[in-house]
């Protein structure tokens, strides 16, 4: 059996997982392709204009799976784990898709949501894996050994790796500037969206920090110094990135990729702008829709790292000389 | 301590009256107007949805009034919760403004609640329960009796003989309750102009177009944003109906304490066949009222949204499907600060013209029948 995963959204986040589980029950996972102009293109034309581009080119990406695949696996995410919000987006995606694309392969759209408790959390995993298998024990075991895949990924992530590296970097040991990419993975790891941005600093020689590389826990921890509860996710992994990252003192400038159309990211955005700022630390937003250019935007990075290298030549003298 | 908020439709009326009973200093900040649409752009983030950006006006305005402290709404929808308000704090202070706070974080627990209570207890000197409980189930009461007013309103609007009397009292209403204090004076004005509508000459038989108006809550109680679309209508003589109101959305929130009841059950079942799950905001409720709507035999739906949100985007991907499967004709507005009453008017009336025609085709057609 053929389980098609589109290249977009949480995949961003959890695609070694799920891409182990569905092939440890003997499935074949199909990816869409990476991003590119038509995908989006496609991912345009079916979805209503004022949408955001992640969500558009989910749409893409779908559309990029028909006719290749038994079944799409489009789950319904309403929290990963207590108290938790997430965009409304992503509780309304198979609906989305449903009422939007016609003629595609049929859909897992299991419900994850583990906002209140995660006692049926075995129940989720099993409903997933019975349209591949009957037996709930293979189902289980094979969600616990693609666990442990995982969890040794994540480590790699906390070491300065990207998701989409395949080589080991260990960034932390290396003596180049760095530069942090905000924003939600599905827009920094994603090279056709962030107009290969990584590559550019790399080339650069900056070394490129994300929030996945930082823990959970210490980002959760870093957030509760933010004033006010923060229910949504995203925003608590990443003011709590920025808040940590300010008292660490580790980066030499911040890039924020933001969706045109995230009412989230417009929020999040400015308070992280705002907290980056009074630190005295570079920063750039880029806001992406369908029309973003390339050469306006090398443009700007140049700019920008330019100046990160003024202000280190210029911190070098004043300290030379006073 | 002289307590402002922020504006939300016809809200400012029952927040005033609870603050009056209880002896707190209240400034009430001046009605949205442009001007408080330019503040909040000016210091919001530019692509912020639109309450967030009525919301800084409003302080800003409210302050200028001599308000030294903000009471922030936040419990409105997933979408809102907590991270809202903190960085509208942060943007009031790095204004360098020096002002005080007062947020409750939600309503939809018992701990929400005792928070709430607590904060009115310590800002009103020490009340105590009984007199504060009993001012805030005044306060719903009085929230019921506004939108009350409001639907009836648009119900007498579209029937009126001597065109612009309901527009006339509604203006002098407005006028009016601004300056009266209290739940006594507020409720005895509410009848009053109950009885004023009531007397409105009106043509009984006529035929009316129906329209339900569904979407984003901000948006559709406050008429600034959306422009007026009930008197609009009203006065193209269409009886419309707002399906999400502030007295509805406060029981939605609290109806976890027996005694306070909401449609919120019903809703959601008759969103369910298009959509499952409730998405944040009132997302669910664009959907469920739609339908529920059409049940009831509306000639057709406005749904109103400001521009990027995001709960409203995915109802706005369902509606299409359900204008095709069950036949019932939807208008979306999309609001923004761009958003020009020129056009926004043309596009109503094609609307309105349309709706018109399908009474007409349909009538027609029984027409020919009974013969
Ligand atoms: S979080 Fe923002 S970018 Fe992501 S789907 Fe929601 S609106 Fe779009
Ligand atoms: S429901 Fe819509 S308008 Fe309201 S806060 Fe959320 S995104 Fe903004």
């Amino acid at each position: 059996m053929k389980i098609g995963i589109p290249r977009a959204l949480l995949f961003y986040e959890y695609s070694p997982l799920w891409i182990a589980f569905f092939s440890n029950l003997g499935a074949e996972v199909v990816l869409s392709e990476q991003t590119n102009k038509r995908v989006l293109h496609q991912g345009t034309q079916t979805t209503v204009d004022d949408a955001c581009i992640p969500v558009k080119l989910y749409h893409g990406h779908v559309l990029n799976l028909k006719d290749k695949v038994d079944y799409i696996f489009v789950p319904r995410i309403m929290g990963v784990s207590k108290g938790d919000f997430i965009c409304p987006k992503f509780c309304g995606i198979p609906e989305m898709i449903k009422n939007s694309l016609t003629d595609i392969p049929k859909m897992i759209n299991t419900t994850i949501d583990f906002t209140k408790t995660d006692k049926h959390f075995n129940d989720t995993i099993i409903e997933i894996g019975k349209y591949i298998t009957k037996d709930e024990n293979k189902i289980l075991s094979s969600y616990d050994s693609a666990l442990s895949e995982f969890n040794l990924y994540k480590d790699k992530l906390k070491q300065g790796q990207l998701p989409t590296d395949t080589n080991n970097i260990n960034i932390f040991e290396s003596n180049n500037r760095k530069i942090m990419l905000m924003g939600h993975p599905y827009n920094i790891y994603d090279n056709f969206i962030n107009m290969n941005v990584i590559k550019k600093l790399r080339d650069d020689q900056y070394d490129v920090i994300t929030p996945e590389m930082i823990d959970d826990n210490i980002t959760s921890e870093y957030a509760l110094q933010y004033d006010g509860k923060i229910f949504w996710n995203f925003a608590r992994k990443l003011i709590g990135s920025c808040l940590y990252e300010v008292e660490k003192k580790q980066i030499d400038g911040m890039i924020y990729i933001c969706s045109f159309g995230c009412g989230i990211d417009s929020i999040v955005s400015e308070i992280v702008e705002r907290r980056i700022r009074k630190a005295n630390i570079p920063f750039m937003l880029i806001t992406i829709d369908e029309h973003s250019g390339e050469a306006g935007f090398n443009t700007r990075l140049e700019a920008f790292t330019d100046m990160i290298k003024w202000r280190h030549n210029l911190e070098n003298n004043l300290s030379t000389h006073g | 301590m002289k307590i402002t908020f922020p504006h939300m439709g016809n809200t400012y009326i029952t927040i005033k009256a609870i603050l009056e009973e209880l002896d707190i200093d209240v400034v009430c900040p001046p009605k949205c107007s442009k001007k408080t649409m330019e503040l909040g752009t000016k210091y919001s983030p530019e692509f912020v949805c639109m309450p967030f950006k009525l919301n800084i006006g409003n302080y800003i305005e409210g302050i200028e009034k001599g308000a030294d402290t903000i009471f922030m709404l936040t419990g409105c929808g997933p979408c809102r919760f907590g991270i809202f308000s903190s960085l509208q704090k942060e943007i009031m202070l790095d204004l360098g403004y020096k002002i005080d706070f007062i947020t409750s974080d939600r309503f939809s627990n018992i701990e929400g609640l005792k928070e709430f209570y607590n904060l009115l207890n310590k800002a009103s000197g020490k009340k105590g329960v009984f007199k504060i409980l009993n001012t805030l189930k005044k306060g719903l009461k009085l929230l019921d009796e506004v939108d009350e007013l409001n639907d009836l309103m648009n119900k007498v609007r579209p029937r009126e003989i001597k065109k612009g009397e309901v527009d006339h009292l509604a203006i002098e209403f407005e006028n009016e309750i601004i300056t009266v204090q209290g739940f006594k004076a507020s409720f005895a004005l509410i009848d009053e102009y109950n009885q004023k509508l009531k007397s409105i000459e009106i043509d009984k038989d006529k035929d009316v177009i129906k329209i339900g108006i569904v979407g984003e809550i901000y948006t559709l109680i406050e008429n600034y944003l959306n422009l007026n679309v009930e008197k609009k209508l009203g006065n193209m003589g269409v009886e419309s109906h707002r399906s999400t109101t502030t007295s509805k959305f406060v029981r939605d929130t609290l109806d976890f304490i027996p005694l306070i009841r909401s449609d919120k059950k019903q809703v959601y079942k008759a969103a369910s066949p298009y959509l499952a799950t409730p998405v944040g905001g009132h997302g669910i409720h664009t959907i469920g009222n739609t339908l529920l709507y059409k049940e009831q035999g509306y000639d057709g739906i406005i749904h109103i949204l400001p521009f990027t949100c995001m709960p409203e985007i995915v109802a706005r991907s369902i509606l299409p499907t359900i204008e095709r499967e069950k036949d019932i004709p939807i208008l979306t507005l999309v609001i923004d600060e761009m958003t020009g009453e020129g056009g926004y008017e043309t596009r109503i009336e094609a609307f309105v013209d349309l709706l018109n025609k399908r009474r007409e085709v349909k009538d027609y057609g029984k027409a020919i029948s009974w013969n």
